[in-house]
């Protein structure tokens, strides 16, 4: 049978709803002075695009909310975004010296949020562009995190930015991709039209290599940024991978966001493969849209799921159930429509992964979501930029603190670069690609670190923040301890 | 149990717990139910001829989320008429005839002192509290703090009052004035009983950034109001040990200023004071915060080991003394609890930008990991020998008993500015360098 919509409006709406509201005014200011304004805050060293939080915060406590959005979006032009889909827990709020005072962190992420979307709101633009532009002018292509982080940047430092995407509207994953009870697409698209009052022009529908060769956009622009970010989920390589109803996650996310959400088909049965962060998103937003049974096939352990921890919280108390150690092998069809899977369990010897032999059954879906990992966009970056070097992981190389690449004048920053990271470190390298095209094109030095150290003229550069920042594995490492 | 009943220049109270004279003695009904919460005592709202309040009449200073830590009035005195409160107040002593009801009075003349005092005997009153600090509106009449900031004028009216008085007298000092111990002296010169302090304190407590007008507004002005609540407690205690301490004034001293619990009432009284009135305390969250009071402080005396309130009255008023007496050898710097440590560097940047830099940044290595340490993060380190023992980073660190100041040895004798100066003109050392 193929799927259906189940919820009506109503409902759906009511099950997708946003996670967390927006604080009021008096709950931001009673939550904004709970911060203790640390000297050198560790919350900025755990942010990738190294926001002064104590002095946004402090900005809020003293009610000046446009004051708060003007530093967040100084360091971080999508910190709107950021600010609902950020894993806080992991990263600022993860490094709050509140959480250690009083187990509870201050609630950085809702008050980012408080104060950004007041400027949004109230229509106040705290960024601007010199009307006196400095005549070169830079390609952006992928108008997710990493290029909108570049684009905002580069305009800010008077460069003529063109931004390609290849579709219909920007944000990339922040418009298409995130879970809708996260953040809704509006928020996303809000930010690129912010950009777009910094001069930056955006062009969509445009493929890189089609619309238009890399080769005119190495004769028409000064520096190209590449921001593209993965291709579609990794194959599975098991017979029915083709039928209708196996779906890429993110695809099925992405129907959410352009779609009414009572118009959005899912299984009665849903199986996610996979257990990241878009697994849980996958079949939580299964489950919210009227799933009766939405399950997570895993094919290791609890222990080893890339999933964050709050992410799993989540997804176990929306009724989503787990298959650990589990591997389907086949995906069964009836009258050309999945019917269920057919699963096998797992275990490690010598090392590695094996199946159990004779643990086969068979457990009815009619909804397969890949949630497996992204394909690196290898195949796309080398035919349009042939001299473009990848790392074994398919990753670009690129020089850590200009963000250049293998290829003259041709930078890199986002999921491409990295592999796949968080949205925040998209905007952290687009930002710090842009300074990496400033200095190459105006022979300058690199304007300045991403992240700026507070530790004052005296300063040693132990611990500051751009020379060690902090990230989530060392994160949890200290948290674990 | 201790004994929390008190005798106060002849005035009786089952507690030492009193509502100040202010909008929360206004009426019998708040009298009676101020005793029925556990009050030992009221100062009623001060009785003189009628006037007329405006609209609005109070405003607060709010900091960091904590309302009314200051609070700001420019109500005046009781706005009903001497009929009405004399015969509210003989209700009260009637139905309430152990506890202690205070007549506080504001008036003009010889004369109409004589009568008001009178006539305050006359409906049972325990005592009568003169007011001489309301610094608004009345003053500018000749009255309230007019007659409290003049030392000579006080003690005249004081006399006058003397002269009809056959109940306690208790002159209430205004804060607004050089030093409170000339008006305490003049109170006592005059032949008053006691003194109470203090009253409110000169205040604007904010301006409207909008409208650039203080509140409390009426029809596009403010005025300027009296100041009291938790954050005046500091200059009342001053004031109250200091008139305690003087040997001149000797007198028993009703504390006034920001008391809000049992712990503010017992620093009071272990600066001199015997009794203690409340009125923004009250005023934020009603009568009922008494009971705590009682409670506390009877638990804290009898820890203590004190058998009464009178007994414990004073303790700590020795405890101060003049600069010139303290020890110039004494050393005492800051050293940090490492596991307890949550890494906020709030100790650095305060000594760094605001003492005398004597803190480091250092690598956290050798010092472990603390509660909220994140990797990488630079852990603070006091420089002892350098350190000037201010307290400033014990201070602002948020985690209790993180930064403790330690006493060190120094093995040199006691020298105080007082034994410096003479030894130094005996010609028996010479003067200490000057900090580099």
């Amino acid at each position: 049978m193929p799927i259906q919509p189940i919820l009506d409006a109503e409902t759906a709406a009511r099950n997708m709803a946003e996670k967390e509201p927006r604080y009021t005014a008096q709950e931001a200011l009673i939550e904004a002075n709970r911060c203790l304004f640390c000297f050198d805050a560790p919350c900025i060293m755990a942010c990738p695009t190294g926001i002064d939080i104590p002095s946004f915060i402090k900005k809020i406590a003293n009610k000046n909310p446009v004051a708060s959005a003007r530093t967040i979006l100084t360091a971080n032009v999508l910190g709107a975004s950021c600010a609902r889909v950020c894993p806080t827990e992991v990263l600022c709020e993860g490094a709050c010296v509140v959480l250690d005072l009083e187990g509870d962190p201050v609630k950085i992420g809702r008050l980012q949020r408080y104060a950004t979307d007041y400027v949004f709101e109230h229509h106040i633009d705290v960024l601007h562009a010199p009307k006196q532009k400095n005549g070169k002018n830079v390609a952006v292509l992928g108008a997710g995190p990493a290029g909108l982080g570049c684009a905002a940047e580069l305009a800010q430092l008077g460069y003529e930015v063109t931004v390609f995407d290849k579709k219909k509207a920007g944000g990339g994953l922040n418009t298409y991709g995130i879970a809708y009870y996260k953040m809704r697409p509006e928020i996303s698209l809000d930010e690129v039209k912010m950009i777009e009052r910094l001069g930056v022009k955006f062009r969509y529908g445009v493929e890189i290599g089609k619309d238009i060769t890399a080769a005119q956009l190495e004769k028409d622009f000064d520096a190209i940024f590449l921001g593209l970010g993965l291709g579609g989920a990794n194959r599975l390589g098991i017979p029915g991978e083709g039928l209708p109803e196996v779906v890429d996650a993110l695809d099925f996310i992405e129907w959410i966001h352009t779609r009414p959400l009572h118009e959005v088909p899912v299984g009665r049965r849903v199986a996610v493969l996979g257990c990241g962060n878009t697994a849980i998103d996958a079949v939580t937003q299964s489950k919210r849209l009227g799933a009766e049974v939405a399950s997570i096939i895993y094919r290791r352990g609890e222990d080893d799921m890339p999933a964050y921890g709050f992410e799993y919280e989540l997804a176990k108390n929306d009724g989503a159930t787990f298959h650990f150690h589990t591997i389907p092998t086949e995906i069964l069809a009836e009258n050309g429509h999945v019917k269920a899977l057919r699963l096998a369990k797992t275990e490690i010897r010598d090392g590695k992964m094996h199946v159990v032999p004779g643990s086969e059954w068979v457990e009815e879906f009619d909804l397969v979501l890949k949630a497996v990992g992204q394909e690196k966009q290898t195949g796309v970056l080398t035919k349009l930029f042939p001299g473009l070097k990848l790392d074994a992981k398919g990753r670009v190389e690129h020089n850590a603190e200009t963000m250049e690449t293998s290829v003259a004048k041709i930078f890199v920053g986002g999921d491409c670069a990295n592999g796949g990271r968080e949205v925040v470190n998209a905007v952290a390298e687009g930002k710090k690609a842009a300074r990496g095209i400033n200095s190459f094109l105006t022979k300058e030095k690199v304007s300045g670190p991403v992240q700026p150290s507070r530790h004052g003229v005296k300063g040693t550069p132990v611990g500051s923040g751009y020379n060690k920042p902090i990230r989530v594995p060392e994160l949890l490492a200290a948290m674990a301890q | 149990m201790a004994d929390l009943s008190i005798n106060f220049a002849g005035i009786k109270s089952p507690n030492p717990f009193w509502i100040a004279s202010g909008p929360p003695s206004n009426t019998a009904y708040q009298c009676h139910r101020a005793f029925e919460a556990g009050w030992g005592g009221v100062v009623w709202k001060t009785i003189g001829d009628p006037i007329v309040n405006v609209a609005s009449r109070y405003s607060a200073l709010n900091l960091g989320g904590q309302r009314m830590v200051g609070f700001n009035n420019i109500e005046l005195i009781s706005d009903r008429s001497p009929e009405t409160n004399f015969r509210e107040i003989k209700e009260c002593k009637d139905r309430w005839p152990n506890h202690a009801v205070i007549a506080s009075l504001m008036v003009d003349t010889r004369e109409r002192w004589h009568e008001f005092v009178k006539r305050s005997a006359d409906c049972g009153a325990d005592g009568i509290e003169l007011n001489f600090g309301c610094p608004h509106g009345m003053c500018e009449r000749g009255m309230g703090s007019a007659v409290g900031q003049n030392p000579d004028v006080a003690e005249t009216i004081v006399g006058w009052v003397m002269e009809a008085a056959e109940i306690p007298v208790i002159v209430k000092l205004t804060p607004n004035i050089t030093n409170v111990v000339y008006a305490a002296r003049a109170a006592k010169r005059a032949g008053a009983d006691a003194i109470s302090l203090i009253n409110t304190i000169n205040s604007i407590t904010n301006v409207n950034l909008d409208t650039l007008t203080p509140e409390p507004y009426v029809r596009g002005l403010s005025s300027h109001g009296g100041y009291c609540g938790p954050a005046v407690k500091p200059i009342a205690l001053n004031m109250v040990q200091s008139c305690a301490a003087d040997p001149e004034v000797n007198l028993p001293i009703s504390g006034i200023g920001g008391i809000s619990n049992w712990r503010d009432a017992a620093e009071f009284i272990a600066l001199g004071s015997l009794s203690l009135q409340v009125c923004t305390a009250v005023m934020h969250y009603g009568f009922r915060i008494v009971e705590d009071m009682n409670e506390g402080l009877s638990d804290y005396l009898d820890a203590k080991g004190y058998k009464s309130v009178a007994e414990f009255s004073g303790a700590a008023v020795k405890s101060l003394s003049d600069w010139k007496y303290l020890d110039l050898h004494y050393k005492r710097v800051a050293r940090i609890n490492y596991d307890k440590c949550i890494g906020c560097n709030l100790c650095y940047i305060a000594c760094e930008d605001g003492a005398h830099q004597c803190i480091d940044l250092v690598d956290s290595a050798p010092y472990g990991l603390g509660p909220g340490r994140v990797p990488g993060k630079p852990v603070p380190k006091v420089r002892e020998e350098d350190c000037v023992g201010c307290n400033l980073c014990s201070l602002v660190c948020p985690v209790d008993d993180c930064i403790t100041m330690v006493e060190i040895e120094t093995g040199r004798e006691k020298m105080s500015w007082d034994h410096y100066q003479t030894r130094m003109a005996k010609g028996e050392m010479q003067p200490i360098p000057a900090h580099p």
